[in-house]
């Protein structure tokens, strides 16, 4: 199975309409709305709620003031680091201050989601306002603060170093300095967040659905919040519309909130964002500006980098300093750096909270160091694919040790990867040594073309664990439960190839539940592309050991030896000789030595129907009844999977528009699983890095509104803004798993904004240098350059009209 | 259509509506600001119809009425009393195997997390209907008014041929 294009189990229950996301269920609960904030920062003066009482089918209104024992406190600060002294949470309901556009103020609780919106439109909030912070200009110059507590708006201030790259830069033959930015945009799953709560006042029990990426966290927040003990809680994600990161994030005050009702209405909950609410409450990412300096030599081989960049983070800081602290890490991509220096200031503003979004920091990083590679390029007149090449690590440097420490606290090691065998691929499948003729045949008709590159390391499978639990049923079935989520991977489908092959059953006979915590209680989460490596792996262990307690009591059944057992298609039987075998499921009845005889299989191990050793016990010792095992995977240290990107453009000498002519992928996750699913991940990913290119932006106003806060103003991309997608795949095993896997969830996405950009100014013959990039502020750009020419292509004929 | 009925909760007046969903007929009382699609997911629990935007943007909820794409949170139900209404679950087979565009769906890996997914698959069975035939530059362009954030699309305009693929051999057959 391991390998195979198999199709995917979750497939037939989604088509056929019985997929069950979360406003799927519970249609009788009572629905929740908010009040939030129309200000990006305000001081709430006064709620009045007398105009909403009397609406029919009002359950309850609540604010802050109504929050008990630790449901008034802030939010947690999921994930602390020793620079980040300036970190804020909110509170679920703003406690008399909002700070950003969508800060849930109030929660109402009705019959229907109709009536719950009605009353939200009759409380009366009464504001005023603050000034706000909005840009990382704004919040730089610090003469407005987000929190009045937060000097110059700064959260944390971060510097890692490895080397003098001052004097390493200083001791170029050539430097160069750069300047560089990328907008904001968003993981926008096309299903919203949403909770449904439910209370057990009998059993003093909450029953808690959410769409998350990490159900077994969120269960430990719920119980800590509400202060109910952590196993009367249990949460479970349904089906989930997608996630990208944003869901990763937890709790989110609804999470706390519905809960909370749910317990003290004594009736189910529910709460389902909508759109609006989408953009305006929940989390964006990717905005930063970076200032880059670095010196290089005559080949173009790197001496020192030197990387400043400013971190937008929001309003708040629930998630920490991670998104920064893979920007300055996988910044380094492929390359040795030389001396590397590299600063972050994680800055305030009154904006949505900055958290993870696919790819989570390094499209940027990414973006920089791309750009660093094109300008070395252009400015020595060496091929941009050969400046790449001088400053790869070798295949013969693995495990290679960059002296940084990585956004997991553990050391930044690559495990394994070939990147010189990578480029050449992406070179023959591109055709980029034959671009220049084909440039020439596009211009003889009249065309502007370009092509560009990408190159990207992505750290992936971060611990620290995940588990897995298996169990062989009497009727031969394999329940197989992991406690991470999925969101639309496929992970049904890939932990059971992995599950089939290991234990030797068909895959139809595999279950696979994940992000239940009533079936697994410990779990991280799905982010960082990880679960193919950590739930994969441990699920693969915890196959061995079933397997393995599987052929002891079959060995003792079949009176063999267990190194002479097989199992194949569930039958376990003695190599090479046909006619004894005993099935799995017959197996899993002689495991659990039985009284009572509530079937015909039960009946085979109960206590008279066969031969007893009187001297021995029925479980034998130091063995448990069940053919069951639980097993974990905790690695050492990430895995690290690569890839790069070719993209050709052609850009309208007219108009300016930009199109995508080809889009070629090498991609290197290790092993493959599935390769129609690794497929599908990258073709998403690169759907996403094609609107961060070109598209996809968060349209704040200097008063801090979200202009574009609709499907129909933020310009998600359709089929027609996407292009065909060519792949090749290069599989260099990681040596860290037993799997040699790597991950493949956010690879995609991340070359997008630095290939597109290479592209574009191969055509154009200017630096890009601000991504994403509309036709018009193309067209503006060529104004700005009127006389361009690229020197990398060395190219006299090349000029913009 | 009647009014003679009033919401127990919210004292909201409820309207009689009839609806033939999936060749089933089904008398409801609701509210006369109650979406199609709301209706069709909370009152009949048809709930593979899915809300993605709730502003006639994304697709999700497309079903079919009288046999043409329609977004169903842009209609209220009392405005189409007396129609009928296709759903992704109506796109199945009689013996409720998957239907031709739905198992293109699966064989092309058209599908991620399938919050999508119903509004493509009702788009594009009406879609066949008309264009039996596509080129792969006309599949990309009818799935053109669907939003997916999964898959970026190349796996559905592959579904799209294959699906008429398997309509053209199933009605062969
Ligand atoms: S939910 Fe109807 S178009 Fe998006
Ligand atoms: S499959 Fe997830 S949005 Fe299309």
């Amino acid at each position: 199975m391991f390998g195979q294009r198999i199709r995917r189990v979750e497939d037939p229950r989604l088509l056929s309409g019985r997929g069950r996301y979360l406003d799927d269920l519970g249609h009788d609960a009572l629905a929740v709305a908010f009040v939030r904030s129309p200000h990006a920062h305000a001081r709430i003066v006064d709620i009045d709620v007398s105009a909403a009482l009397a609406v029919d089918g009002l359950v309850a209104i609540y604010t802050y003031d109504d929050l008990d024992g630790r449901t008034s406190e802030p939010l947690p600060l999921l994930i602390p680091h020793p620079t980040l002294n300036q970190g804020r949470t909110p509170y679920p309901l703003a406690d008399g201050e909002v700070n950003h556009v969508g800060e849930a103020i109030a929660m109402v609780v009705a019959s229907d989601r109709y009536v719950a919106e009605d009353v939200v439109g009759l409380i009366q909030v009464e504001y005023e306002p603050l000034p706000p912070v909005v840009g990382l200009a704004a919040s730089r110059d610090g003469d407005a603060l987000v929190h009045a507590d937060v000097p110059g708006n700064v959260a944390a201030t971060m510097v890692q170093e490895v080397g003098d790259a001052a004097a390493a830069i200083a001791a170029a033959a050539h430097r160069a300095t750069l300047s560089l930015s990328i907008e904001r945009s968003a993981s926008m799953p096309m299903e919203g967040k949403g909770v449904l709560a439910r209370w057990d006042a009998d059993d003093e029990s909450l029953l808690v659905h959410t769409s998350t990426q990490s159900s077994t966290s969120v269960r430990q927040a719920i119980a800590a919040k509400l202060s109910i003990p952590v196993d009367r809680v249990e949460v479970v994600t349904p089906d989930i519309g997608g996630g990208f990161g944003v869901k990763i994030v937890h709790p989110w005050p609804e999470e706390i909130l519905v809960p909370w009702a749910a317990r003290r209405l004594g009736q189910p909950v529910k709460w389902v964002e909508d759109r609006r609410e989408h953009f305006i409450s929940s989390a964006h990412e990717r905005g930063q500006l970076h200032e880059v300096e670095v010196g290089y030599d005559d080949d173009g081989r790197l001496c020192g980098l030197s990387v400043r960049f400013w971190h937008d983070n929001g309003a708040y800081t629930p998630y920490g300093l991670i998104v920064p602290i893979i920007t300055s890490t996988q910044l380094l991509g492929p390359y040795k750096p030389g001396a590397y220096r590299v600063e972050f200031q994680s800055m305030y503003t009154n904006t949505v909270i900055v958290t993870p979004y696919r790819g989570a920091g390094r499209p940027q990083g990414c973006f920089v160091m791309e750009r660093v590679m094109d300008a070395i390029a252009a400015d020595l007149g060496i091929d941009r694919a050969v400046v790449r090449e001088r400053n790869f690590i070798q295949p013969a440097e693995m495990p290679y040790d960059h002296g940084l420490m990585f956004q997991d606290g553990r050391p930044l090691v690559y495990d394994s990867g070939d990147f010189p065998a990578s480029l050449a691929k992406l070179k023959a499948l591109v055709g980029w040594d034959e671009f220049d003729s084909f440039r020439a045949a596009a211009r003889a008709e009249g065309r502007r073309v370009g092509i560009g590159l990408g190159c990207y390391v992505e750290g992936t499978g971060v611990g620290p664990y995940e588990g897995g639990h298996l169990r062989v049923e009497t009727d031969g079935s394999v329940v197989v439960s992991t406690g991470l989520t999925s969101q639309g991977q496929g992970h049904q489908t890939m932990l059971a190839q992995i599950v089939a092959d290991e234990l030797g059953v068909e895959m139809e006979r595999v279950r696979v539940t994940t992000g239940d915590t009533r079936r697994f209680k410990y779990a991280v989460g799905t982010f960082a592309s990880r679960t193919a490596v950590m739930s994969g792996s441990a699920v693969a262990l915890t196959a061995r050991k079933v397997r393995a307690k599987a052929l002891k009591i079959a060995a003792n059944a079949l009176e063999a030896a267990v190194d002479d057992l097989e199992i194949v298609d569930g039958q376990i039987r003695v190599k090479g000789s046909p006619g004894s075998e005993i099935d799995l499921g017959s197996v899993a009845v002689l495991s659990n030595p039985l009284r009572y005889a509530f079937d015909a299989g039960a009946a085979r191990a109960t206590q008279f129907a066969g031969p007893v050793d009187p001297t021995a016990p029925p479980v034998p010792e130091g063995e448990q009844p069940g053919l069951e095992g639980t097993d974990y995977y905790s690695p050492v240290g990430s895995t690290f999977a690569n890839g790069m990107h070719a993209v050709v453009v052609e850009t309208d000498p007219e108009t300016a528009e930009i199109n995508i002519l080809r889009y070629c992928v090498v991609h290197d996750c290790g092993t493959v699983i599935n390769p129609m699913i690794v497929e599908g991940q990258i073709h998403g990913g690169v759907a996403q890095g094609v609107a961060g290119a070109l598209y996809e932006r968060m349209e704040y106003d200097d008063a801090g509104q979200l202009l574009n806060a609709s499907y129909m103003d933020f310009l998600m991309p359709y089929a027609s803004e996407v292009p065909h997608i060519e792949i090749d795949h290069l599989e260099t095993p990681s040596p860290l798993n037993p799997l040699g896997v790597k991950g493949a969830g956010e690879a995609g996405v991340i070359p997008g904004s630095a290939a597109i950009a290479s592209a574009i100014e191969d055509a154009e013959g200017f630096p890009i240098t601000a991504m994403p990039i509309s036709p018009s502020e193309l067209f503006a750009l060529r104004a700005q350059h009127p006389r361009a020419r690229h020197p990398s292509r060395k190219d006299p004929t090349l000029s913009t009209p | 259509m009647t009014t003679s009925h009033v919401d127990p909760a919210s004292g909201e007046a409820l309207h009689e509506v009839t609806l033939t969903v999936n060749g089933m007929p089904h008398r409801l009382r609701v509210p006369a600001r109650r979406l199609l699609s709301d209706a069709l997911r909370h009152d009949l629990r048809l709930t593979g119809t899915h809300v993605g935007c709730e502003h006639g943007v994304c697709g999700a909820c497309t079903v079919l009425l009288e046999g043409r794409p329609t977004r169903s949170c842009l209609m209220f139900a009392v405005s189409v009393d007396g129609a009928s209404v296709t759903t992704t679950e109506g796109c199945l087979e009689p013996d409720g195997g998957l239907g031709h565009v739905q198992q293109a769906f699966q064989d092309c890996h058209a599908l991620q997390c399938g919050f999508c997914t119903p509004g493509f698959i009702t788009t594009i069975t009406a879609y066949l209907e008309d264009n039996p035939d596509p080129t792969e530059d006309e599949a990309r362009e009818a799935i053109g008014g669907n939003l997916c954030r999964c898959t970026g699309y190349q796996n559905i305009v592959a579904a799209v041929l294959r699906a008429a693929d398997i309509r053209r051999e199933r009605a062969a057959s």
